[in-house]
């Protein structure tokens, strides 16, 4: 009882001795750590329909190249393609390889970039400037999403209720899914036709 | 044993409805709404405690003015008794809760089970959420989970409600029967988007929704025009969310602090005129209650009074939504009440019984 209380503890020195200046990580949120500047992003948004067209076109060629993935191997084909998807759709969108590619159903902006990866609209929660709630700096995803989707030609693929994110698809080719995917599906509608016939 | 109040099962408050035709839930709450009846639900301010007493008390309040009561999900990403929680305690006592189910917080895995539980318990109605960002918390620094989104989450209970499986296909031996919900904010951007992103929620099961707070009611009658266009009223139930500002410094703290909630100056101006600020923002409250109960396609309100639950009484009755229905009311049983009455003299009648005494008159 007699013992006093010291006035000033052991934590309170060590924080009156750190400069003031010094840098604290947790001011900032991981996203906005890694984020670099969204120009190109917005720019991808504001050509949507230029970018739509592309894909479509492109799509088409990789259809076209099925005989090729698959004399390769779908398998072997993965890494380089994988390697180039990352870098294009991480420059041109900001990618974040979920591996289930659904740009052209949100505006050509990418919905993963949305803190709580929503892939079926805004959340309440957007800023009456338009701006997200967890990114003061961030234009909303979707808000974004809805312009961009505004001006394609397929604008009503927004309405389609997106199933949730498959995580096991992570960091996997989502042109090759598709046009596998495409490819099954031109062979599975061809077979009953030549069955008919013979 | 015959029921005293409308929408109460005679074998036991606690125990689910008869189940009737084109309802998906044996609750009270979507028979209400289906009968066409103006609903009440209010919201309940989670303990922060593990005494069930302090759940019991704050639904106590709301006895006889509501017909359902939010069990929230951690709100504003702040850890307070999970919903879960609260829906057992409120499910033993008869209350009609509404599940809330945020996806910031559990994974596809978690939340099935708790939609299962949560039905076992007899939770008729649930409200599926995306949740605020852990940003906005006390704990900031929590994973944000995030697996499912509000509409996948929708889509998840009504596969489980209707097709009687789990999002891998598995088959349940009983399905949940739950009347789903789902939140709308008209008051955030993209607002033309908005009305179509309703119609989104409808198609992935829907079957009422609670809006953000309504303090701009030109705002909302856009909204609702918009989604009568679209003919979305006809297949969902629209609870007006209303709720009174405690004073114009909440106002502003609110507008600043809190994402989603969109207040006019015009609102914060007549507070700040007011000499009693509270009593001018219950005022401002039944106000606007008066005028979104006229706006067609709008079947009920939810109020959210947060630290204010004691006015929630006083805000119903003086808006006069309920045109004189009295909600479900919890009342002691006749049988209990009979046992209470005859004892009840033991509790002040002072007598001390000697053994001597008792002896004697035994005799």
């Amino acid at each position: 009882m007699s013992e006093q209380q010291p006035a000033v503890t052991q934590a309170t020195l060590v924080k009156k001795a750190a400069p003031k200046s010094d840098y604290k990580p947790a001011d900032v949120s991981p996203q906005r750590r890694v984020q670099r500047s969204f120009a190109v992003r917005l720019w991808s948004i504001r050509h949507s329909r230029l970018l739509e067209w592309f894909y479509s076109k492109f799509a088409d060629a990789f259809l076209l190249l099925h005989p090729l993935w698959k004399g390769l191997g779908y398998g072997r084909v993965e890494a380089p393609i994988k390697f180039v998807e990352k870098r294009v759709k991480g420059f041109m969108f900001d990618c974040r390889m979920c591996g289930q590619c659904i740009l052209s159903s949100t505006g050509m902006s990418c919905p993963m970039n949305c803190p709580k990866q929503l892939r079926n609209g805004p959340c309440g929660g957007v800023r009456a400037n338009g701006n997200c709630e967890v990114e003061p700096n961030m234009p909303c995803v979707w808000v974004k999403a809805w312009e961009g989707s505004q001006n394609m030609v397929n604008s009503d693929k927004i309405l389609t209720v997106q199933k949730p994110v498959d995580q096991s698809l992570r960091e996997t080719s989502a042109w090759l899914r598709v046009t596998a995917q495409a490819a099954a599906a031109r062979e599975a509608a061809a077979a009953p036709k030549t069955g008919a016939a013979a | 044993m015959t029921p005293r109040q409308r929408d109460e099962n005679p074998a036991g408050i606690d125990l689910p409805l008869d189940p009737l035709p084109g309802h998906s839930s044996r609750g009270r709450l979507e028979r209400v709404l289906r009968r066409g009846e103006f609903a009440v639900t209010t919201e309940l301010n989670p303990p922060d405690s593990a005494d069930p007493e302090d759940v019991y008390n704050r639904a106590k309040i709301f006895d006889g003015w509501v017909d359902a009561i939010n069990a929230v999900d951690a709100s504003g990403a702040n850890c307070h008794m999970s919903s879960v929680g609260i829906c057992a305690l409120l499910t033993r006592m008869g209350y009609a809760p509404i599940m809330q189910i945020a996806c910031r917080d559990k994974n596809r895995i978690a939340i099935q089970g708790d939609v299962l539980g949560g039905a076992a318990m007899g939770v008729a109605n649930m409200l599926c959420l995306t949740g605020d960002g852990v940003q906005a918390g006390d704990q900031p620094g929590a994973k944000p989970v995030f697996d499912l989104d509000s509409m996948s989450l929708l889509e998840t209970v009504r596969i489980m409600r209707d097709n009687g499986k789990f999002l891998s296909g598995r088959k349940l031996t009983t399905p949940p029967q739950v009347f789903l919900g789902a939140a709308v904010n008209p008051f955030a951007p993209p607002f033309d988007f908005r009305p179509i992103h309703l119609g989104k929620k409808i198609a992935a099961g829907a079957q009422f929704v609670q809006t953000q707070y309504c303090f701009d009611v030109p705002m909302f009658k856009t909204f609702m025009q918009k989604a009568r266009d679209l003919g979305h009223t006809e297949k969902v139930f629209v609870l007006c969310g209303v709720g009174p500002l405690a004073s114009a410094k909440t106002a502003k703290w609110i507008r600043s602090n809190v994402p989603g909630i969109h207040i006019p100056d015009a609102v914060i101006k007549r507070l700040e005129g007011a000499q009693d600020q509270k009593k001018e923002g219950k005022q401002l409250c039944t106000d606007i209650i008066n005028e979104v109960k006229e706006i067609p396609g709008v079947s009920g309100i939810h109020v959210m009074a947060y630290r204010q639950e004691e006015y929630v009484a006083e805000i119903v009755d003086e808006s006069g939504v309920l045109k004189g229905r009295q909600p479900w009311k919890r009342e002691i049983r006749r049988d209990d009440q009979m046992v209470a009455d005859r004892l009840d003299h033991i509790l002040h009648d002072e007598i001390t019984e000697t053994q001597v005494d008792m002896v004697k008159t035994a005799h």
